[in-house]
Parts: C-alpha cells; structure tokens; sequence
C-alpha cells in the first residue's frame, strides 16, 4: 500500500501511522487494538490492548494481560484519528475496526461470519471507502448451508449414536466454535461432557453472561459409564490422541468450514465432518463486500491471489496484504480458531 | 436417486469394514432391482461409456455459476475432483422429484449419441434438478470415475449377506463380460449357470509379498517355486471353439495379441490356464518396454508383431475337460498342465512356465539373486497342497521379489495431488547431478505418510522459487530414496532413461544435496540392466 495510506502494513502488523497503533499485531507494540482472541490475533507482549467488552475476558484468560475494553459502536480518538468497534459475527465480541481520518474511512474485517448464529453478536455492515478483509473460504464452492440445517445433521449424528450405545466424540476449536456448538445443538438429548481446554473457556464465557447449556468437564477421574450415550465435545488435536482413547469405540465428528471438501474430510479421518464455519462462505464475502460500499479492497489471509483477482474483474481497486494470519486453519494445533 | 446417494453418504462417513457391508447389504436387499444391478456394476469399475469431454463440463459449470473459467479453474485445483467442484459452485438446487439411479443412467447413456448443443441443456437441467452429494454423484456418473471405498471382496461379502448365496460363487457371476445393459438383477447374480457366457474368467488369486527371508514357511517340500515375470497377468481360456485372453484388470485383451490365437492347437475345449503375458523372443523375455508397447494397441502392424512378439507363459490350469478344478489342489493342477503342454514346441505363444526348483531356503534365496538375468522380477511360492482361491489372502502364495533399484534423488518440482490428497504437495520431480546442473529424471507420488506429506507440504510453501500453473519450482534442498523396479533408455526425457514403477522409498533428511546420485551413476544401471 501507499506510504500515505490511512492503514499499512510492518513488520510488526497493520499499522495505522497517524494513531500510532497497531490492529491484530504478531510483535511486540505499544499500542494493540485486537479484534478477537484467536491465536494468531491475539498474541502476547504488547504494552496495551484494547477490544470489546465480550471479547476482553477470553483474552486476558488466554494472554494473562489487562485488556482495555470499548464497547461496540463507541467512538474513541487515539491522536487524530477515530476509531471504533463494529461486530464481525465471528464468535462473541469478535470486531470490525473502523479508522476515520478527515473523512476517509477504512475497515478492518478481522475475521468475520455474516450468518447469524445463537451467540455472537451478528456481522454489522460497516460502510467505508476501503476495506480490509479476510477470505479464508474466498474461493467458490465454499458455500455454507443454513446453520439450523448443519446444526440438525450433528444432532441426527448424535442420536444415532446414542442409539448404538456409543459416545459422540465431536473436534471443534476451543474459543468459539465449541460454544457455538453448545448454543446451536438439542441440548435435551443427553449429557454433554468436554475436554479442559474447552471447559475453560465454557466458563470464562458464562462468567460474562453468555447463556451457555450445562456441561461436564472430563477428568481422569470421570466415571464414563455415568454418561451413556454422552457427546463429548474436544478440540481437534484432542481427537487422535491418548486422552480420546478412554472413550472407547466413539464415532468421531469434526466441525470445519473445510468439511466442505470430500478430499480434506477423508484426510482428516474422523467418521464425519460438519461443514460448520465461523467464517463467511463465498457469497457471504461477496455481499459483504458489497455492503461496506468501499471501492478499494485489500484481502488479508485465504485464497488471496484468485480472490483479488475475481474482486479487480468485479471493478474494485483490488490488492493484497500479506499477514501472518491463518484464518480457519487445518494444520493449527488445538489453538486454531 | 435419493437412495443411492444415502448409500455413498453412509459409504464416505465410515472407515468400518463392517458398517460398510452392512450399509451396502440393506442397499441390495431394499433397492428397485435395477439399482442394485447398476451399483454392481459401477462399484466393479462397469461404467457408463463418456459422453461429454471434461473441458465442456467445466465451461459449462462456470457459465451456469456465472464464473470466469479462470476462477473454476482456480477452485477445481483445490478441491482436487472436477465433479465435486461442479456440485459445489453451483447454486443450491431446484429440489425436484427424486428418479431411481437407473433413470439417471440412462439419461447418462443417452447422452453419447447426441449432438454437443442437445447435450448441454440436458446436463444443465440435471445439475439444476439434482442438490448436494446427488448432483456430485450424477457428475462421477457423467466423467466416469467411480471409487467409493469399497473393494470388489466388500461387496461380494454384502451381496452374499443379501442374497443368501456363497461369495466364491457371486465372485465368479461377476467376473468377465457383463452389462448391466444386456442382464438383469436376477439373471446376473441370482441364476447359477455357468455357462451363460463362455468368456467368463475366474476371479485371479493374489499373492502378498514374503517376509525376507522366508524361512518362516516351514518346509521347502511343501512349497514350489516359480519365476515371477513381469509381464500382464492373464487368463487364457478355451470354450465353445473359441479363445478368450482376459487381462487381470478383467479386461477382454484377446485381439491386442493374436500370435496367441495359435495356443488353441494345443488347447483341448474346456480349458482355462492361469498365466503372464510376455514379449519373449530367442527363449527369453524381452523388457518389460517391449511388452509396454504392445498394451493399449487394439491392431497390431506386423512391424511391431515381429520386435515384440508375445507368449503367454502357463502358471496354472483352473479348467480341465470343462470341468472348474481350482478346488484341486496345486500339485495335481500342475501336473495336469504340464501334461497338457508337453507337446507344446518352444517356438509356440503357449509355455509352461518352468518350476525353479530347491531343497532348502538357501538355494532358492541364490536362485531369487539370479531374478534380474533371467529376466523375471524375482520368485512365486506356491503352497503344493492349495486350491486356487479368489483374491488375494494369506498363506498359500507368495510373492519374493528382488530389492528395488534405488537412487538418491533431489526434489526440484513439487505439484498438489488430487482426491484425497487436494491442497497437500505430494507429486514430486526429482533430478541427479549432471555436473553442476539438476537434471530431472523421474516422477513420484507415493511412499510417504500422510504425516510426511503434510510436513513437506509447509516446507513447499515457504520455500516456492517459481510457479508455473499447479507447479511449484522449489529450492533443491531434499533428497529423497527413489525405488523403482527397471529402467530403460529414453528419447523423450532429458536425462535419456525412464524408470518404471518410481516411488519415495525415504525422505533422506539425513543427506546433504551434494550427495544425491549422478546421471552418470544411471546410465551405468541402464548399461546394466536396461
């Protein structure tokens, strides 16, 4: 990007220059405004953080750092510039940042979902003059279908294995998509247990008021046989290892916007995978896109090259940033969004 | 249609061969007739004939989603299958009527003997009609490959728990040349008469490979051992005046080589041998190179017909005097093919593959050292006393071939795979120094975990040179082991040699790029063995 750019990027991450601050940082900055607490969001050493009220408490959970908080829609002046938090449908409190200099206004999506689900706050359309977007799933044939239709192929699954007298042992990441799940699935079908990283972010999440259902956290000593039939909700890297074992001959499901492809599901080697993703699918991006009304587009991390591409012939002023952001990645360990 | 795509559904979600059989057995037992002798065939590799070129389906799928082909093309390279990538980007379906598999078939085969421009409002109310894994499944239908989990045993198992009848007999019902076109459900599988079709094989027996060494077989007297050559397993069989040479493959394979049409002058009605098929001149066998041009030729000039002549080379007699002996055992099958062919004069395209024999494991492991002179690619163990069985399963025949070839090779390309192995790096080139210079040589795709694949996969990504469509030039910083079972010489490729059957035998992390292998050290193994 230009020099005289509202936003750029450094080594450090996305700068905007004029408010000396940075946006999602992967080094050490004095001043981090951070749109959610993923990983590759979210990283520790900075002198000051700022994100919203929802997204503030998994943070400092995972970072162990004070986290300054602004409420959506709230303006703030950092120097001569305007900033403010807009939500990104993501996962509970998970942001858009506006920056508004003398009129110009960019956004930063972050990483964002434009369907609703039953937890986050849903995406807000932010209009600006350039904006700044992930598209992990900026390719077309990721397509999601509606949540209540992916929610009811995990609850069938269930049952179906409640039936057979096995545990239901479902991947899906810990901060976000597993109390997405807990929010979205027929809860009254039977006793729900998870493994300690999620538990802890279940009460991180319900400390803050979210409404989540009642689970059971697994210890070596929970006495399995009091759960038959249970669901057992696990990060991915939790699936193949020794602590899964003492489920026994579980079905194994992953949730993942990547379940979409038939390669990546056999790969992955679960018994079934949930196309179930906290990230906009190909038309969500499109129409996102097209509800900021920027004319300038820069794509942050996904299918960046085609997605500029298609976004130049579809008449944007289209470019790429390059980040060290993963979006929904495969290869993350547990951490991954 | 519905049903069906329940079934590949509940095939896809399970690594269980249990669940599978059961899945596929409640198929056969609940779907209209037709279907199930349609799912017969395609899960036996019968598929309907192409009707349409990959290239129109593409441009045709990007028009319907209103895509640059580019961006088709773009999403088809991730995705990694054309016909999941057509179900995928385009838009949700109209939900119409659901018609039975073998509806849709027809509509498939319908489709050959039209015009393109009649073609393409068919297929593109197809795709609007069908939604999700039936529309992907209408595009496998449309582009013909068929894979869905499940071996020709697994669905013998499933069809003999529907049916009621025994598996070696259904294997044997479903072998040779059958149509679902020309048959029907309970004419096929149902109807026990042998004769329904005179070209009708056996299904082959398989062997595993042998631990090394094999002593572990106990005594050398029950076993027999023969030259394992590298040719076209195949069956000759002799019915009703005629001959009938099937490849392994089940392919039908008697017209690419007519010299073999002379064996019936040796062959008495109602035989049927187990075998090779060989290019053998001067009582040797010729390179597996010679024999490679000979395959997939329908006619043969008779310039060809002279440098590559072929022979087919007996193993084992299945069918004596029309009677099925597989049940016999191998000795007493031997013998009697022995005896059969003892007229047979060496100039003939039928011989008796000669038994290699031994007293104790020693001599037969000096005979195996022998494999690569006399031109075959190591040993068959036969236990004497065994019936001939279908497929393969352990315990009577083993296969001890010769190590591999090796050599240490640099990558210096890297492409994403396909299916399974979308979005992973898994086809790689290798090259040897020649000088200061790389020169590619080879090609290889398997041999590494899916755990290595991944970490090479990263690798590749930070460390592309250059992009070239799919292909990656990567910096040339890893050796890998390449096996491979011959080489030969080669205009086509630059470093002058061709090997066959190259695979990544180790990611050698160990050695440095220096130390890779020469293309002089390859043209000394093409001066040896090619």
């Amino acid at each position: 990007m230009a020099r005289d750019d509202l936003l750029t990027v450094t080594a450090h991450g996305i700068s905007c220059p004029l408010g000396d601050f940075h946006i999602d940082p992967w080094r050490p900055v004095s001043r981090a405004l951070i749109t959610h607490g993923h990983s590759d969001h979210a990283r520790a050493g900075h002198d000051s953080y700022l994100a919203t009220p929802a997204a503030a408490p998994a943070i400092r959970h995972r970072l162990g750092v004070e986290v300054e908080t602004l409420a959506f829609g709230q303006p703030l002046k950092i120097g001569p510039v305007r900033v403010s938090f807009h939500p990104a449908g993501h996962l509970p409190g998970s942001a858009q940042v506006r920056v508004e200099h003398k009129g110009e206004v960019w956004v930063v999506s972050g990483d964002y979902k434009t369907e609703p689900d039953r937890l986050a706050e849903p995406f807000e359309p932010v209009s600006c003059h350039a904006f700044i977007t992930e598209c992990t799933f900026g390719l077309p044939v990721f397509r999601w279908r509606p949540e209540p239709e992916a929610m009811a192929e995990v609850n069938a699954w269930w049952a179906k294995n409640r039936a057979a007298g096995r545990l239901s042992l479902l991947g899906a990441y810990s901060l976000g998509k597993a109390q997405r799940l807990l929010a979205g699935i027929d809860t009254a079908q039977g006793p729900i247990l998870t493994h300690g990283a999620i538990e802890d972010l279940n009460e991180v999440m319900r400390a803050q008021g979210l409404p989540l259902p009642a689970t059971t956290r697994v210890t070596p000593e929970t006495d399995l046989k009091r759960y038959p039939g249970a669901l057992v909700l696990a990060p991915p890297s939790a699936l193949g290892s020794a602590w899964a074992r003492r489920f026994g001959p579980a079905s194994t499901g992953f949730a993942s916007g990547w379940m979409a492809l038939r390669g990546i599901r056999r790969r992955r080697g679960t018994d079934r995978g949930f196309v179930i993703s906290d990230h906009a699918d190909w038309p969500g991006l499109n129409e996102a896109i097209r509800a900021t009304g920027a004319s300038r587009v820069i794509a942050t991390h996904g299918y960046t090259a085609p997605f500029r591409r298609w976004l130049a012939e579809q008449g944007y002023e289209a470019g790429i940033l390059a980040t060290e952001f993963t979006g929904e990645s495969l290869e993350a360990p547990e951490d991954g969004p | 249609m519905k049903r069906f795509a329940r079934l590949f559904a509940a095939l896809d979600a399970t690594t269980r061969t249990g669940e599978k059989v059961a899945a596929l057995a409640d198929y056969f037992t609940e779907a209209p007739e037709e279907d199930r002798l349609w799912t017969v065939a395609l899960l036996s590799g019968r598929r309907p004939k192409r009707s349409v070129s990959a290239t129109r389906l593409r441009e045709w799928a990007a028009e319907a989603a209103g895509l640059p082909l580019w961006l088709f093309e773009e999403s088809y390279a991730i995705a990694g299958d054309l016909a999941e990538t057509i179900a995928l980007i385009l838009p949700p379906a109209e939900d119409a009527t659901d018609r039975p598999l073998a509806d849709w078939l027809a509509e498939v085969r319908a489709l050959v003997a039209l015009p393109e421009e009649e073609k393409k409002p068919r297929i593109l109310a197809a795709w609007a009609a069908l939604g999700g894994t039936e529309r992907f499944l209408f595009n496998k239908l449309l582009t013909g490959g068929f894979r869905m989990g499940v071996s020709q045993v697994l669905m013998t198992r499933a069809l003999a728990r529907a049916t009621g009848i025994a598996e070696p007999d259904l294997a044997h019902r479903l072998m040779g040349d059958w149509s679902p076109e020309r048959t029907t459900w309970a004419g096929l599988i149902l109807t026990e008469d042998p004769t329904a079709d005179l070209s009708r094989p056996y299904p082959f027996t398989l062997a595993y490979q042998v631990e090394d060494p094999p002593e572990g077989l106990g005594d050398p007297a029950d076993w027999f051992a023969e030259w394992k050559w590298d040719g076209i397993r195949g069956q000759l069989i002799r019915r009703g005046k005629e001959h009938f040479l099937w490849s392994r493959g089940e392919e039908l394979i008697t017209d690419r080589f007519p010299e073999i049409a002379a064996s019936r002058d040796w062959l008495p009605e109602g035989s049927v041998i187990d075998g090779e098929v060989l290019a053998f001149a001067d009582g040797r066998p010729l390179p597996f190179a010679a024999l490679q041009r000979r395959i997939g030729r329908k006619t043969v000039s008779k310039k060809l017909l002279a440098e590559a002549p072929a022979v087919f080379m007996a193993y084992d007699l299945l069918e004596h005097g029309g009677e099925d002996i597989r049940a016999l055992p191998f000795a007493e099958r031997r013998a009697r093919l022995g005896a059969l062919l003892s007229e047979v004069p060496p100039e003939a395209p039928l011989q008796l593959s000669p038994e290699t024999p031994f007293d104790d494991w020693q001599t037969l492991a000096a005979a195996r050292d022998r494999s690569h002179e006399e031109g075959a690619e190591g040993l068959m163990l036969k236990r004497r006393a065994a019936a001939y069985g279908a497929g393969r399963k352990k315990g009577d025949w083993w296969k001890w071939k010769v190590d591999p070839f090796t050599i240490d090779a640099v990558m210096i390309y890297a492409q994403a795979g396909h299916g399974r192995r979308a979005n992973l790096y898994t086809d790689f080139t290798f090259a040897v120094w020649d000088g200061e210079a790389l020169v590619p040589f080879t090609k290889a795709y398997s041999g590494l975990t899916d755990a290595e694949f991944e970490r090479i996969t990263a690798w590749v990504r930070r460390n592309t040179l250059e992009r070239f469509g799919p292909v990656r030039r990567v910096t040339p910083a890893h050796v890998f082991e390449i096996a491979f079972e011959g080489i030969q010489a080669s205009p086509r490729h630059k470093s002058g040699v061709a090997l066959r059957f190259p695979r990544m035998l180790r990611w050698r992390e160990d050695k440095p790029v220096a130390e890779a292998n020469t293309l002089a050290d390859l043209k000394e193994m093409l001066r040896l063995y090619g």
